[in-house]
């Protein structure tokens, strides 16, 4: 995974609730088997209309916010179906980081996995860098997480992030290589289970 | 000794590594597998050189992609035969049983687990899929989780979690004749909204709850993500053993014993704390329909659009207005005056034997609407035989309803089975999300005896006065 320590970009404005995964990436662009090249299909139904035309007031479609690495959304961010797909959307779009007053379990959990930082903030803050990057189209953000701070304008806001997430963000790790320390410990467990749970012996397929 | 919840008392069973301050290694007892979001985790397995650590405790099926018609044929869709070929490849070079197209447990994940009797009380349960929270019905722990969390469910066979809240959803009293399991959930949907369960797991208890049949059950737990909700939980008891008990891999014999001495205990200490409760009286609740793109927006069938200055809150006063613009509603019109032209009888969370039966039982000597298009598409192979066995498929084709094969479907869409632009859709599925079912689709959210009144009518109707109102015509 690669570290995430600062993010320096454009800070692009979200301004609705409840954006859920279908939205960010729909589900005809889940039948493909790769894990790149989602960004083209990013928001995809926002951003253009049936006949593929561009909608014109649509966020990413505006020059100032094309280029944009730090989205700022409403509350429950990323609700609705677990597909990973919508963090590697918005990864292979440019996006770094999300602020939103709230996050989806699974969305939050996906994004650390792969390195998208996921900022959480309150309501009036979210509120504030919202209304500063539509008042200010192109404006910078800072997404800082050696200290947890974004800043944008005149805007500065800390923000908390579980210590060990942050600490495989900051240096890159994934969460298999760290478990991996642990086999001893997941073999013992392994033989302390009781029989009955369930399993499936593989000449059972044909039963 | 410190009183605990079920849900504390199956995640302390199955933390292997817990310091406090890191989150805990949770150990998987059963991990199940799709096509759509197990390809890249697989492809992180050979890339890194690894293996499948417990491949028997790993099943794999074929649901999102697949065709209702003509099943065993050739996918058309090259894009959707890959993924589904690649599914088929990786669990033959891991030694994962997989239960796919033209097998006669072939059916939606969610649906199989349990009627296999891989849903097991007191297990923890996991798949790359959000709808995983069904298995809790069960009193298992059961989470949908992402790509990179399957790869490392694959490669280790744990999780590294952080330990959720707990949340009481608890729902006493008798449902009115016509309200079902769905309209519980949407109810408690309604009542705390779409982020209402975030990061706690939820136990369902009350007199309403342990009356539930286990198919009710599933519905309901199935629902809790909708709701934010990162599990949801029933305790097990003498509905759960028997309907376990005799399954494909339900334990057998001595084992069988030692499995249901150890449910006895599956259930919260008398006065155990969790961290947020939440009371529904079910005498309150009604046949509820959405109307708008969230699950949480909905009303009973009998009231009308709201509109959207009625709400206080800005964003939710926001988000309704959008909804309405997007599903092509006037606040104000009765829902009962909605017309459709698609019903959907299927998905994870209506799919199983009871709902057909009572889908059918409305549908019975009845004629669907001539405008409307009616799918009836049962969740696994074994429903819809069990269906066939039990005349319902006669039922639904002598109305007029199509009966097709086994699969998500409708539901969302990634098969051939969508809504075209400004359809409009009665689905007993999950998510009213904006093209979900379809781009431009238009979905409202109701039960699947709602669905068949309202396939029959052409329009959202009234479960409880629709029989009369028919007989009233007939006399």
């Amino acid at each position: 995974m690669k570290p995430f320590r600062c993010e320096h970009g454009t800070l692009v404005p979200l301004d609705r609730s409840d954006v859920d995964t279908d939205q960010i990436i729909p589900k005809q662009f889940l039948k493909r088997i790769e894990r790149t090249g989602y960004g083209a299909f990013l928001f995809h139904e926002w951003r253009a209309d049936a006949s593929g035309v561009e909608r014109a007031d649509f966020v990413l479609n505006i020059d100032s916010y094309r280029e944009g690495t730090v989205l700022v959304a409403g509350s429950n961010f990323g609700c609705g179906s677990s597909r990973e797909h919508a963090v590697w959307a918005l990864q292979d779009h440019g996006f770094r980081a999300v602020i939103a007053p709230s996050f989806a379990d699974i969305f939050h959990g996906n994004a650390l996995s792969c390195g998208l930082l996921p900022v959480t903030l309150a309501e009036h803050q979210v509120r504030a860098l919202l209304d500063l990057a539509l008042e200010e189209p192109g404006v910078e953000c800072i997404v800082d997480l050696e200290d947890c701070t974004v800043s944008a304008g005149d805007l500065r806001f800390d923000f908390q992030l579980d210590p060990t997430k942050r600490r495989t963000l900051l240096e890159g790790l994934d969460d298999i290589t760290l478990t991996l320390h642990n086999l001893d410990e997941i073999s013992a467990f392994e033989a302390t289970r009781p029989a009955w749970m369930p399993a499936v012996a593989r000449a059972e397929e044909t039963a | 000794m410190t009183r605990r919840t079920l849900f504390d008392k199956v995640w302390d069973a199955h933390s292997v590594v817990s310091d406090g301050a890191a989150p805990d290694v949770l150990y998987i007892d059963m991990h199940l597998v799709h096509e759509v979001t197990s390809p890249q985790a697989f492809e992180g397995i050979r890339l890194a050189g690894r293996t499948v650590r417990r491949p028997e405790q790993t099943v794999a099926t074929m649901d999102h992609n697949v065709p209702t018609i003509d099943q065993l044929a050739p996918i058309a869709d090259p894009v959707s035969a890959a993924q589904v070929e690649a599914l088929r490849r990786n669990c033959a070079d891991f030694g994962i049983a997989c239960y796919g197209v033209g097998h006669r447990w072939q059916g939606i994940v969610h649906v199989i687990g349990p009627e296999l009797g891989l849903t097991l009380p007191g297990t923890t349960i996991v798949c790359g899929d959000s709808h995983t929270a069904t298995h809790g019905a069960f009193g298992a722990l059961a989470f949908g989780i992402g790509t990179t969390d399957v790869e490392h469910v694959l490669a280790t066979q744990t999780l590294r979690a952080t330990r959720p809240r707990s949340m009481e959803v608890r729902i006493d009293g008798e449902l009115a004749n016509g309200v079902t399991a769905k309209d519980v959930a949407l109810g408690v949907l309604r009542t705390i909204g779409t982020a209402g369960a975030a990061g706690h797991v939820v136990e369902y208890t009350g007199t309403t709850v342990t009356r539930l049949s286990m198919e009710q059950r599933m519905t309901l737990c199935n629902l809790t993500i909708e709701a934010g909700g990162r599990a949801g939980m029933i305790a097990p008891d003498d509905v759960t053993v028997a309907y376990l008990e005799g399954r494909p891999f339900a334990p057998r014999g001595e084992h069988w014993d030692e499995a249901v001495r150890a449910w006895e205990a599956l259930r919260s200490d008398p006065g155990a704390a969790y961290d947020r409760e939440v009371r529904i009286d079910a005498e309150e609740l009604a046949p509820y329909v959405t109307w708008g793109t969230t699950p949480a927006q909905s009303v009973a069938v009998t009231d009308r659009i709201p509109d959207p200055d009625s709400f206080t809150d800005p964003s939710q006063r926001e988000s309704a207005a959008r909804a309405l613009e997007y599903m092509g509603l006037v606040a104000g019109t009765p829902m009962e005056e909605v017309a459709i032209d698609v019903v959907f009888i299927g998905s994870c969370t209506n799919s199983r034997i009871e709902d057909l039966r009572s889908a059918a039982a409305l549908m019975d000597g009845r004629q669907v609407a001539q405008s409307v298009r009616v799918l009836v598409v049962p969740g696994s192979q074994q429903v819809k035989l069990q269906a066939e066995r039990e005349g319902l498929d006669r039922i639904f084709l002598s109305a007029g309803a199509e009966w097709r094969d086994a699969g998500c479907s409708m539901c969302l869409g990634m098969n051939p089975d969508f809504l075209q632009p400004g359809e409009r859709c009665a689905s007993t599925s999950n998510r009213n999300f904006e093209g979900r079912q379809g781009r431009g689709g238009r979905t409202h959210l109701l039960s699947p005896a709602m669905a068949a009144a309202a396939a029959i009518e052409g329009r959202l109707t009234d479960v409880r006065t629709f029989g009369a109102r028919l007989t009233g015509a007939a006399s």
